[in-house]
């Protein structure tokens, strides 16, 4: 593998706290310093003036549908996506068929990500045995086996009690829960937010105060127990404040936010259009305003993408019977980008860091740094590109996104995984 | 303005000019309803399929008989025969019917947004009879038609929504047409079943019957379900009655001439008491008789017709 010299870049790790326009080398898979002027003449040398060159980006919170749902994705298609977004590192969810509740089961996915992935690819392994909020499962094993966290993803642990143990056992292991937040109860045949635009549609609604009981039990739990339970999605205003009040006291608990709740609201849909179904749904202004301010404040740690692939034709239905969820990683930056720092004056260096070293660090992944000896994951964009998103061209699977066909602005060229170039200029050259 | 609506969805979408031009083109083939002869040959050698996903007897008979009126031949399917209950989607399943050459589909589904999905999938007119509980746009049409022979204009008049609104799509496309034509709507029940969300609607939200009811000129109830009441939507029947139902007492509170609706079925004793039900203020039948010259208006419109030549028609 030759080095790497990556020149007239604008350097931004926020890690190391660098951001100026300067030369990245790489040699052995590795950042380091400088090259020797021998190897400099060796060196590959990419010209990245206009281009800002990062950490390679960061997901804690992909769905890949291996095992069982392959249809709709796999390890190989969902981490082209993932390079093609500028993602280096992505951590699965364990919602597959069979669901990733055995040792057995994670030993399978290593081998498939062994095989097939062109980036990193982490796995998560379930809370309860079959994900039915039922027994635990085995937490243990599945630590050993690999997984970086537990998480019943798609749904959330219901009993009190179950969660209260298995915030209890896990800490043992030092295992991050991450948990959907939501009360069934209260969301039984809910398909959007509960709000004015579900009631003129004629739709149900999920209220947020389903997932403000559950944050609220869960920092409850984090409190009495001290294991570390992280918030997924959080979509709703008085979550944030919820968040907010206890991470202020202390309490160990992180969340996250997704690129479509700070993009959008209930609104979008108006037409019944089932690329904006989802679950948490997209919730009102005040909502997505919230969430910005908590990503604003650290309140929300990070940016994450659900990215959750359909086909054509599950989504193409009424919108009571199609699938929750979009695809996330080919436009994550851009969006996050437009949202954050065009519309809403967030430092481009912050939005780099809640994509890498927050994320990163949160799971305690090697991963979101450009500094010195580190591996040598980069993802370099032109912040300013425009470009029209085809989901069909994309790399995934499935198409289901709401971002197909519009213009976007900030676009990855280049993404490095362990100083090799796995996805450049559009294509996949790993 | 010449009639261009291919689609009849909702009445959020309708003007009030388009409201007006549905309502006179009913009461033109109302008339023919009372002649010996009640058949025209307004859609001759077309086909129309009634395509009932979820169960309705009423509204399937009136657009039936409507259609039969307007000399179209008609096809029913409901949720049972369909073959979406094998697993065929929505999408296929309205691709036959078109591929069998049906000139207009009429679509009563549990799911709402559906007639806007086969409107943008099909190249014939879709008719909405119903989409969950979304919008019930030809009951509103009957609704506000009916309104119109007892009251005239609806302009400042007090209409009262009584009942389970939050699941109606009777309520809904009610209050897009009263809104429309200036009428004030007073939606009223428990506050499980009336959330304030409805205000965004335009609409005045109260749980106070009495307040509510007073010299209103038009009460409409809508059916009480018992699933709500398993569902936790309130304690039970005999304590909504006791609450919400109209009985003699209640109904004296009202304008002494307005007219008490109901677009069945009727649960006796629930929501109202049988002697309102049959009584001199109640247009409840009138309401059905309507329904056909507003569904005749209706697809005859949709279909490509045009207001002023109905009689001709
Ligand atoms: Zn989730």
């Amino acid at each position: 593998m030759p080095s790497l010299w990556i020149s007239n870049a604008r350097v931004i790790d926020p890690a190391s706290k660098r951001d100026a326009v300067g030369d990245l080398f790489i040699s052995n898979g590795k950042i380091v310093a400088s090259l020797s002027s021998a190897e400099k003449k060796k060196a590959k040398k990419i010209d990245a003036k206009g281009l800002v060159a990062c950490p390679g980006l960061v997901d804690i919170h992909v769905h890949f549908r291996e095992p069982g749902q392959m249809h709709k994705e796999t390890i190989e298609t969902g981490s082209r996506a993932a390079a093609a977004g500028g993602f280096t590192s992505v951590v699965c969810m364990p919602n597959t068929a069979p669901v990733a509740d055995t040792a057995g089961t994670i030993q399978q996915i290593k081998d498939a990500i062994a095989r097939t992935a062109c980036i990193k690819v982490y796995q998560t392994g379930c809370i309860t045995v079959g994900m039915k909020g039922q027994a635990l499962a085995p937490i243990g094993s599945l630590k050993r086996a690999g997984v970086i966290a537990i998480t019943d993803d798609g749904d959330c642990v219901q009993s009190n009690d179950l969660m209260r143990r298995a915030c209890e056992y896990a800490k043992m292991f030092d295992l991050p829960l991450m948990d959907h937040c939501q009360d069934h109860s209260m969301t039984v045949g809910a398909v959007m937010n509960e709000g004015v635009v579900s009631t003129r549609l004629g739709l149900k609604g999920w209220p947020n105060a389903a997932e403000d009981i559950i944050v609220s039990r869960n920092v409850i739990l984090a409190t009495y127990t001290g294991a570390h339970i992280h918030m997924q999605h959080i979509s709703s205003k008085a979550s944030v404040e919820l968040l907010r009040r206890a991470k202020a006291r202390g309490v160990s608990v992180t969340a996250e936010a997704t690129p479509h709740h700070i993009a959008l609201t209930d609104e979008a849909c108006g037409t019944y259009d089932t690329h904006f179904k989802m679950n948490p749904p997209l919730r009102t202004e005040e909502d997505r305003i919230a969430i910005i301010e908590g990503l604003r404040d650290g309140t929300l740690d990070i940016l994450a993408t659900d990215h959750a692939p359909h086909t054509d034709y599950e989504k193409d239905k009424e919108f009571d019977y199609a699938p929750n969820g979009i695809l996330g990683l080919e436009t994550a930056l851009a969006v996050s980008l437009e949202i954050l720092v065009r519309k809403n004056k967030f430092k481009l260096a912050t939005v780099v860091d809640l994509f890498t070293r927050k994320p990163a660090q949160l799971l305690k992944l090697e991963a979101g740094t450009l500094a010195d000896g580190a591996p040598a994951d980069v993802c370099l964009f032109d912040p300013n590109e425009k470009w029209v998103y085809d989901a069909k061209a994309g790399f995934s699977k499935s198409s289901n996104s709401p971002w197909h066909g519009q213009e976007l602005r900030g676009r990855v060229k280049t993404t490095i995984v362990d100083g090799k170039v796995v996805f450049n200029n559009g294509k996949i050259s790993a | 303005m010449p009639w261009t609506r291919r689609h009849l969805l909702t009445l959020e979408e309708l003007s009030l000019h388009e409201i007006d031009q549905i309502h006179a083109t009913a009461a033109a083939f109302k008339k023919i309803l009372g002649r010996s002869v009640k058949k025209v040959p307004a859609l001759r050698g077309k086909t129309i399929v009634n395509l009932f996903l979820e169960p309705s007897t009423r509204t399937r008979m009136a657009f039936d008989m409507a259609a039969k009126r307007l000399s179209a031949d008609v096809i029913s399917l409901d949720g049972s025969s369909s073959s979406t209950t094998k697993g065929e989607t929505l999408r296929d399943t309205a691709q036959n019917i078109e591929a069998l050459q049906a000139d207009m589909i009429v679509i009563r589904h549990s799911a709402a947004g559906s007639p806007l999905y086969l409107s943008k999938i099909l190249g014939i007119p879709v008719i909405n009879a119903g989409d969950g509980s979304h919008e019930h746009p030809t009951q509103g049409l009957l609704d506000t038609f009916t309104m119109r022979e007892h009251l005239g204009s609806l302009k400042g008049r007090k209409v009262v929504i009584l009942g389970d609104i939050l699941f109606s799509r009777v309520a809904r496309s009610n209050i897009h047409a009263l809104t429309k034509f200036g009428a004030n709507v007073t939606i009223v029940g428990p506050s499980t079943l009336v959330p304030r969300t409805f205000e965004a609607l335009g609409v005045t939200v109260s749980h106070d019957l009495k307040s509510a009811l007073s010299d209103a000129d038009v009460v409409m109830l809508l059916r009480i379900q018992h699933e709500r009441q398993t569902a936790g939507m309130f304690p039970s029947l005999g304590e909504y009655t006791g609450l919400f139902g109209l009985n003699k007492t209640r109904a004296s509170w009202l304008n002494p001439k307005a007219i008490i609706m109901h677009p069945g079925p009727i649960n006796r004793g629930v929501e109202i008491d049988s002697e309102l039900a049959d009584g001199n203020n109640s247009v409840i039948l009138e309401q059905v008789t309507n329904g056909i010259a507003v569904r005749m208006a209706v697809l005859y419109l949709c279909s490509g017709g045009q207001p002023e030549s109905v009689v001709s028609a």
